[in-house]
């Protein structure tokens, strides 16, 4: 076992991680930990976009991008970060621009920026050009970026080290509402070696990304198993909105690859078996641009109702077909490249199959407008940050608006950075137990011992594909009591097999196997939570549609769902939203 | 062994083949039937449906039969890095190589990317490659005061280095290179793309340093034109150009 101290640990080097890295390295002695190599992180795999009111190409501004995202996310934004968020998108594109983005242009030299669903002028009068963009590649060049811009600053990486506990001082739940609770540091797994390390800070900023694995077909990596919202949530940490989870909806047909909304926003167009434009049915005003929810549900019902395309009737099309084939390869080059690769269509000449993915979990670690993480409705844990998708400040309320989540990981990573380091210059390490790894090794060692013992009967690619297929089956686009239930159900039993499972590699060096086990651990505690959350929100808002209640029911449900893990099962709570200008109103496009 | 295309179960259903991959091993810490750190081929014989790529087996064969196959992957659908391999014989991602397109009939053969030293199976040491990328100074150096708003660009300007930018690190192209496999002081193609990408960005003002670098024993000069990297490209740069407009650069001092 390894020591390690530092004042800042990140854990993770997506966008979030690194762009807190580059804010609390400079005053405070920071290590990044990540389990991949920080340019494997998924930032990488963004495309379409990041949200600025620039007006760069047209009149825009700052309160119109608040109101959109506000409303995109169906009310249950939090306004005043949204309103954060939207003000500081011109500065945090442009810190972006001066660190070396090379952005698509406009002639004047400006940056370039282009239509994305939900992003309008004048408070919904029509689509504005908002999104800044690197072709379809924009999540490509952050990721670069941010990484560049760390080798520059000589940032510390710990890579293929697996965060698999985190060390507070204190019981979150236990603790009165005046005492304090402090983070003390994290226990890291080593992949190279399986090496149990300790790091001790002052400050922890958690930057772990989505748990896009709890469904089947998804647009997330392999890697994206909710880590971090996992570790906190086990120790004893509420998770909020879990429920909301956003299914993209162009991902390839049958393999949940994501095609960029920026196909649409470059004049792409959805149709059915008849060749319809069935947008123009569901959202008169911006049709296709429509937010992501609204087009999901739309394609599930076209598909529902008999109207779906190949020989199953179980796609939509996107029709691409109409535009200048230079300027496809010019604005949207990977992404019809991924349509010729993966299902030979030919983009110029064919539509495209597309059906939803999930894409985006807009719940997450409840934190402040600070990254301060949260252990109830009021108090913070000092010294513990999180930010980008496994966070909830809440910016995306019910339904992230795309491209919205590019800049939600500048703007709170820069932020989360900040405060981390602001707190670490004045605060003591807290007290680490001596045995404070015990945790970790003794979940690695009885996971080994279960290498060719006949106690394991079960394996984790079993347990975590009957997961995922139940989790599409049951809490994808539409959900019912039914069917949630049933989801429930399956959980608990997956649950109790995976108690009994066994892996094959006793091995120190690169255990993945290992690890994939522990991963799917982290992705049963959290789809029990989506499913709980699901189960008591008897309303429909934003991602979360309940078939058996269409409608949105502002009285009983305009707050955030908080969940915590208790030894009964999830315990639910709530906290209002927090409502500035906008009072809410009808959803319509 | 041939490949048989059965037809297809029921409307929409994706049609399924059978497949043997050959997978080169090593395990540092040996096992019941091999020592630590000996190579060694292992075949696998598969069902694979038509949609398959080639990480998809490897998935298949760690799932479903030997957990302790080692590789590492992520995004699975080409823009991460992760998962450059030598796949029958020619440097390729496994996520975005569909097993259809190498002709099933014959085995497919699966190693580690070349010239980096083996870990596990197919996991290599990376980090002399991210060293390589780290020495060039990979990041805009730029002299005077930040300006307030963006540093314009044209849109030629912004094209003239468009090609280098879709990099993603895989080191395909460095572990193609016959230079780099023999010659242990050589940057390797990437770092050179990794230079391009900023010496013909026209906010950069850092591109003679730069150039003095690749100027270096270790640099440019190594390049014997093979248009190996440009082959193993999976993002499609054309690396080998991008090496001689570098050179073109040192010859004529301009950029």
């Amino acid at each position: 076992m390894t020591n390690h101290e530092y004042d800042v640990v990140i854990v993770g080097a997506g966008g979030a991680g690194m762009r807190a890295a580059l804010e609390s390295s400079q005053g405070a002695r920071t290590a990044v930990l990540t389990k991949l190599y920080p340019t494997r992180s998924h930032t990488g795999a963004a495309q379409g976009g990041m949200a600025a009111a620039l007006a760069n190409v047209e009149d825009d501004n700052a309160e119109w991008h608040t109101f959109d995202t506000v409303k995109g996310g169906d009310y249950l934004v939090d306004q005043d970060a949204a309103e954060i968020l939207c003000t500081e998108a011109v500065d945090a594109v442009l810190d972006l621009e001066k660190m070396g983005l090379p952005f698509n242009r406009t002639t004047a030299g400006t940056i370039d920026q282009r239509r994305f669903g939900g992003h309008t002028r004048g408070h919904g009068e029509a689509a504005v050009r908002r999104a800044c963009y690197a072709a379809d590649r924009t999540g490509h060049m952050i990721l670069q970026t941010l990484y560049q811009q760390c080798i520059k600053q000589e940032v510390e990486f710990f890579n293929e080290f697996y965060v698999l506990d985190l060390i507070l001082d204190g019981d979150p739940q236990a603790a009165t509402a005046s005492a304090d609770v402090a983070v003390a540091g994290v226990i890291a797994y080593e992949l190279a070696t399986g090496e149990v390390h300790t790091f001790r800070a002052k400050s922890v900023i958690f930057a772990t990304g989505g748990a896009g694995k709890v469904f089947k077909t998804t647009s997330n990596a392999h890697t994206l198993t909710g880590d971090g919202m996992a570790l906190a949530l086990r120790r004893g940490i509420p998770l909020e909105d879990m429920e909301f989870f956003q299914f993209h909806p162009t991902g390839l047909a049958g393999l949940g690859i994501l095609l960029s909304e920026a196909a649409r926003g470059e004049g792409g167009i959805l149709r059915n078996s008849t060749g319809e434009r069935f947008m123009e049915r569901y959202a008169p005003t911006i049709k296709d641009l429509a937010p992501r929810d609204m087009v999901a549900r739309a394609m599930a019902n076209e598909v529902r109702e008999g109207r779906g395309c190949g020989p199953a009737k179980d796609y939509v099309l996107l029709d691409l077909t109409h535009l200048e084939p230079a300027h496809i390869d010019a604005k949207l080059p990977d992404i019809t490249e991924f349509a010729r690769t993966y299902l030979g269509v030919e983009p110029y000449t064919e539509p495209i199959p597309v059906f939803p993915t999930a894409h985006y979990a807009m719940g997450g670690i409840p934190t402040t407008v600070r990254g301060e993480v949260l252990r109830n409705n009021t108090d913070v844990i000092k010294g513990l940050y999180a930010a980008g998708e496994c966070a909830c400040v809440s910016v995306h309320g019910a339904n992230r608006l795309g491209t919205n989540s590019l800049l939600d990981i500048n703007v709170f990573g820069k932020r989360s950075g900040v405060a981390a380091a602001e707190y670490a210059k004045t605060a003591k390490l807290a007290p680490m137990p001596a045995d404070a790894d015990a945790a970790v090794a003794g979940q690695v060692a009885s996971l080994r011992a279960t290498v060719g013992s006949s106690d394991g009967t079960e394996k984790v690619a079993d347990v975590r594909r009957e997961l995922q297929e139940t989790m599409d089956r049951n809490v994808q686009v539409f959900r019912t009591d039914e069917s949630l239930r049933e989801a429930a159900a399956v959980i608990v039993g997956l649950k109790k097999r995976f108690e009994n499972v066994a892996i094959h590699d006793r091995g120190q060096r690169f255990n993945t196997d290992l690890l994939e086990a522990i991963e799917l651990g982290f992705l049963l505690d959290l789809a029990e939570v989506v499913v709980a959350g699901a189960l008591a929100r008897k309303e429909s808002r934003g991602g979360h549609y309940r078939e058996d209640f269409p409608e949105r029911d502002d009285k009983n449900f305009m707050r955030h769902t908080m969940a915590y893990a208790t030894s009964k099962g999830v315990k639910l709570d709530y906290k209002p939203v927090v409502v500035t200008k906008y009072q809410p109103m009808e959803r319509k496009y | 062994m041939t490949a048989t295309a059965e037809a297809p179960a029921e409307i929409g259903a994706v049609e399924t083949f059978e497949v043997t991959l050959r997978v080169k091993r090593q395990n540092p810490e040996g096992n019941d039937a091999h020592g630590p750190g000996e190579e060694y081929w292992e075949e696998f014989q598969l069902t694979c449906l038509a949609t398959d790529r080639v990480l998809d087996a490897l998935h298949q064969i760690k799932w479903n039969v030997d957990g302790t196959l080692n590789f590492r992957r992520s995004c699975a659908h080409g823009v991460c890095g992760s998962d450059a391999m030598r796949i029958n014989a020619k440097n390729r991602l496994a996520c975005s190589t569909l097993l259809k397109d190498l002709n099933p009939a014959r085995p497919i053969t699966v190693e580690p990317i070349a010239g980096l030293p083996v870990l596990k199976d197919l996991i290599v040491d990376m980090e002399p490659f991210f060293a390589s990328y780290r020495e060039i100074m990979p990041f805009l150096m730029t002299t005077g005061p930040t300006p307030e708003r963006e540093r314009l660009q044209s849109p030629e300007d912004r094209e003239r280095f468009d090609d280098t930018t879709k990099c993603i690190l895989c080191a395909a192209c460095t572990t193609a290179c016959p230079v780099f496999w023999t010659d242990g002081q050589y940057f390797g193609p990437q770092a050179i793309v990794g230079a391009h990408r900023f010496i013909f960005d026209s906010r950069d003002e850092g591109q003679w340093e730069r150039l003095e670098i690749l100027n270096d024993r270790a640099g440019v000069w190594k390049c014997r034109t093979a248009f190996n990297c440009t082959e193993a490209c999976p993002r499609g740069i054309e690396v080998t150009k991008a090496i001689s407009e570098v050179k073109h650069a040192l010859n004529t001092g301009e950029v």
